[in-house]
């Protein structure tokens, strides 16, 4: 079950939105009101999702952010679908920050995550676009005095054929919005789409192509001044002395800004901030984490483990299933960090009376509200002005960067940007916390499970992040998939809260819960897989009678990769499934092993069912980045912790895949018209297991930890 | 101490320090944002740009170092021959996500097919090895360099 069915009475229901219109500042404007508490606003403030300008181009509103995953993409082909405009009569603007207006309808907040997006707006975009086709359609038939059903909408235009009178939407809409909204709108059958699942070039790229693309860190508000930041590298700690004498000297510097917890050097430009920074002598009170380790962070997890845990799946009785051999094994997941490629950094002003924010953010609505807690202004007083995002990975689902920024933007006369290095990026982070899992199969006569157990050990990040997905103890982010896809009679699922120390911050990461619980489900399947003496590919495939979609999506890998063929010496496959965001794929790896260990992952291929796609092109760019990012993570995302800080700091310590690495990666695509589901993460957790099945294939190592310990492989 | 910076064609007069690195002088004293900063110290490659034609990484490049030869950003590489080739492929091929990377990486390959126009796999790892893509647009990256270097629009990217 996935992580919205268990919040199931948070579904979307069919009348959960109404459709306005109204003309307003010379346009017609059309308005779904997307959650049922808002009395729905001013008129002036309505959630405008399409505005008609009498002429120009359409607006489509966009109410997630676009950080790659081709938002802007979706959600204008959504609208402009039952519009009937095409792509290139429309411009994507992004949304203000406003929650009571914007907020995503099952998630109720104003947040980009989680591979929601067009799962949550694949239906009242389309209605939106179609209540303002008909009332075009209205608008047109009522000057001409022919029936409606007599017109139709084509390329931003209503058409009377029988006369060849055409009226653009534009001289519409003043008269459309007088028109009565049509409640109900039917909507178009899979068949009738002329732009959803249909080949089209991303509307957002062109700009990022010629560097005219605007990011957070491309802000540049008139008198702006930039500024270098150092927080305690302890977490939780603060600020102990400053000798700023020589940082003042530099070139440029005018000012250093002392924070409880951090100090920064404000600039001319962002070199003479970094400069000056660099000639601070900082003493930091480190507090009370000041000796916490890596193998103190481990001990206390493996204590949670054995400790208590809350069942959060029962099904059947795994208690009652005995005899037979069974699979025991503890899967280690590191501490991660996002390190997204534009680095941390957020432009605020704040005057007496108001406050502006530049920042790219995937919860634009928290931005806002944090920097009206720090100024205490009223939220009306504050303005996020939103910008594409260079990365997000649930990194920008936080705001701590708003709220470090607008502290030190308090003690600055104008806008000053505030510039992560990334090293302070890499050392204050909203970290995917380190996990523990531990799994135990019993199989039967047959060799087939009979009983599964999950104990799962980590942060309940959504009982601060998404409380509606936290109930009765059981973060339900955390135990996503984590009780297979597969036909098992008995199966329990356990949680053990285990949260890191005070001071550090732990978030969401790519492939959010699934992506932690995929290691160990498909390494244990793996090895009960070898214990039954039966092919890992044919194990699965018997387990998954009533997966339909899951099964399809392994026949199709297994075929594209030639399971079974002979790779030759040293060289192995490994297969992992994962059904996952209302999607399903299967991954298999394709590995070479030196007698020394060295590892070369030649090649990934991927299948998946996303029901509808809404851009195919996006649909595969979208699961080969959740692969790439997957397999920097598998080979190499570990951070170390010593005095409570994190040893790493930026790429040469904390690599990431480089294009000489990646394998050759192939995605295949099963057509389906069920409803959407999340691509975005989708590639993600699949690529760990899998990889480390094959190396399994390889040498008969089974590796239960991550990173891949490329030493444990030599000589094997 | 004063330098004169001939970018895109135009000259510069910049009151900075010596060590400054070109990267800040862009973005912040010029104003061209397009050239973007990753890791500050070589290791990502966002921040590449041409300087006598060559691809330096404009992070750890300074000043004083530039002198006057002429810089190239990912603002201006458009109007090269190459560039543009660079720049359409990577439309073709639907290189683009995030694209925060991309000013670097289009930089990079525009540098490699200007001094090989006919890359083979092994050319392309080792030049564009420097630039990182977090959103992991690399098998893109490959076909859109080959693309630029045949010359002609590709098939699409997969
Ligand atoms: S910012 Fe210059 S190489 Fe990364
Ligand atoms: S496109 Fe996002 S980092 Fe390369």
């Amino acid at each position: 079950m996935g992580i919205l069915a268990r919040a199931g009475d948070l579904r979307l229901s069919r009348r959960s939105f109404v459709v306005s219109a109204l003309f307003a500042g010379g346009s017609l404007i059309i308005a779904p009101r997307l959650i049922g508490t808002a009395q729905a606003a001013e008129a002036a403030e309505l959630n405008a999702f399409i505005r008609i300008p009498p002429a120009g181009p359409i607006e489509l509103v966009i109410a997630s952010v676009e950080m790659g995953q081709g938002v802007y993409m979706g959600l204008s082909t959504l609208l402009a679908e039952e519009l009937e405009v095409g792509l290139d009569q429309i411009v994507a603007v992004p949304a203000p920050a406003n929650p009571a207006l914007y907020s995503h309808p099952v998630l109720r907040d104003q947040i980009t995550g989680g591979s929601v997006s067009i799962r949550g707006f694949w239906e009242p975009m389309r209605k939106a676009g179609a209540t303002g086709r008909l009332m075009l359609v209205a608008a047109a038939a009522d000057r001409w005095g022919v029936p409606a059903a007599s017109c139709r909408a084509e390329s931003g235009e209503v058409i009377h054929a029988a006369s060849g009178r055409r009226l653009a939407y534009g001289e519409l809409a003043q008269k459309a919005a007088g028109m009565p909204v049509p409640q109900d709108v039917p909507l178009k059958p899979a068949s009738a789409f002329r732009l959803i699942g249909k080949p089209a070039r991303r509307i957002d790229t062109p700009a990022k192509v010629d560097g005219t693309a605007r990011f957070g860190l491309d802000a540049r508000p008139p008198g702006v001044a930039f500024a270098a930041i150092s927080i305690c590298p302890t977490f939780g700690g603060t600020l102990g002395s400053v000798d700023d004498a020589e940082a003042l000297k530099v070139r440029g510097v005018r000012k250093v800004v002392r924070l409880s917890d951090a100090v920064a050097v404000v600039a001319d430009h962002t070199g003479a901030a970094r400069k000056g920074l660099a000639a601070l002598r900082i003493d930091w009170d480190r507090g009370a984490n000041a000796s916490l380790t890596t193998q103190e962070l481990e001990r206390r997890a493996d204590a949670a483990m054995a400790g208590d845990a809350l069942v959060a799946v029962n099904e059947g009785d795994v208690e009652a299933a005995t005899g037979g051999p069974v699979v025991e094994a503890v899967y280690r997941m590191p501490i991660l960090p996002h390190t997204t490629m534009e680095p941390m950094n957020c432009t605020v002003h704040v005057r007496p009376d108001s406050c502006d924010v530049w920042v790219g953010t995937q919860v634009a609505g928290r931005a806002r509200q944090t920097a009206a807690e720090v100024t205490g202004l009223p939220v009306e007083k504050v303005i996020v002005h939103n910008h594409l995002l260079g990365g997000g990975f649930g990194r920008r689902l936080d705001h701590d960067g708003v709220t470090m920024a607008v502290r030190v933007a308090q003690q600055v006369e104008g806008p000053v940007q505030v510039v992560w290095s990334r090293e302070e990026d890499v050392r204050h982070d909203s970290y995917r916390y380190l996990n523990l899992s531990r799994i135990d199969i019993r199989l039967g006569p047959d060799g087939m499970p009979v009983a599964l157990r999950h104990r799962v050990v980590g942060p309940a990040i959504m009982a601060r992040f998404l409380p509606i997905f936290f109930k009765d103890g059981v973060d339900f982010d955390i135990i996503d998939a984590a009780e297979s896809p597969y036909r098992i009679p008995n199966k329990r699922v356990e949680f053990a809260r285990h949260e890191a120390p005070e001071g550090m911050l732990t978030g969401n990461w790519r492939g959010v819960g699934p992506t932690r619980n995929a290691p160990a489900i498909e390494g244990g399947i793996d090895e009960a897989a070898h214990l039954a003496g039966i092919d890992p590919v044919e194990y699965r495939r018997r387990l998954l009678s009533g997966n339909p979609r899951l099964l399809a999506a392994l026949e199709l890998a297994a075929g594209k990769a030639g399971w079974g063929g002979d790779l030759g010496p040293r060289r192995g496959r490994g297969v992992a499934l994962m059904a996952a965001f209302g999607s399903f794929a299967a991954t298999i790896a394709h590995v070479h092993v030196g007698p020394d260990g060295a590892l070369k992952v030649e090649r990934i291929v991927c299948a998946v069912d996303c029901g509808q796609a809404v851009n195919p092109e996006v649909l595969h760019q979208q699961v080969e980045s959740g692969i790439v990012y997957g397999l920097s993570a598998a080979l190499y995302g570990r951070l170390t912790i010593e005095q409570g800080a994190v040893v790493e700091s930026n790429f040469d310590d904390q690599p990431v895949l480089r294009i000489n690495e990646c394998p050759e990666i192939e995605v295949h695509v099963i057509e389906s018209g069920e409803a959407p589901g999340g691509i975005g993460e989708l590639g993600t957790p699949g690529v760990a297991p899998a990889l480390m099945n094959a190396i399994f294939a390889v040498t008969g190592k089974r590796l239960r930890a991550l990173p891949i310990d490329t030493a444990e492989l030599s000589g094997s | 101490m004063a330098f004169s910076l001939n970018v895109n064609g135009r000259s510069y007069a910049i009151d900075v320090d010596a060590d400054t690195p070109l990267l800040w002088v862009l973005r912040d004293v010029i104003g061209l944002t397009g050239t973007k900063f990753g890791c500050g110290v070589a290791q990502c490659g966002a921040c590449t740009i041409h300087l006598d034609g060559q691809a330096v990484r404009s992070c750890v490049t300074t000043i004083e170092s530039a002198g006057t030869s002429p810089i190239t950003t990912i603002e201006a590489i458009g109007d090269t021959p190459t560039g543009h080739r660079v720049q359409q492929a990577w439309l073709e091929q639907e290189v683009v996500q995030c694209g925060y990377c991309q000013s670097g990486q289009i930089m990079s390959a525009t540098a490699l097919l200007n001094e090989n126009p006919a890359p083979e796999d092994e050319d392309i790892d080792a030049v564009m090895a420097g630039n990182i893509c977090r959103c992991g647009t690399y098998p893109r990256i490959r076909a859109a360099i080959k693309s630029a270097a045949a010359g002609v629009p590709a098939g699409k990217g997969g």
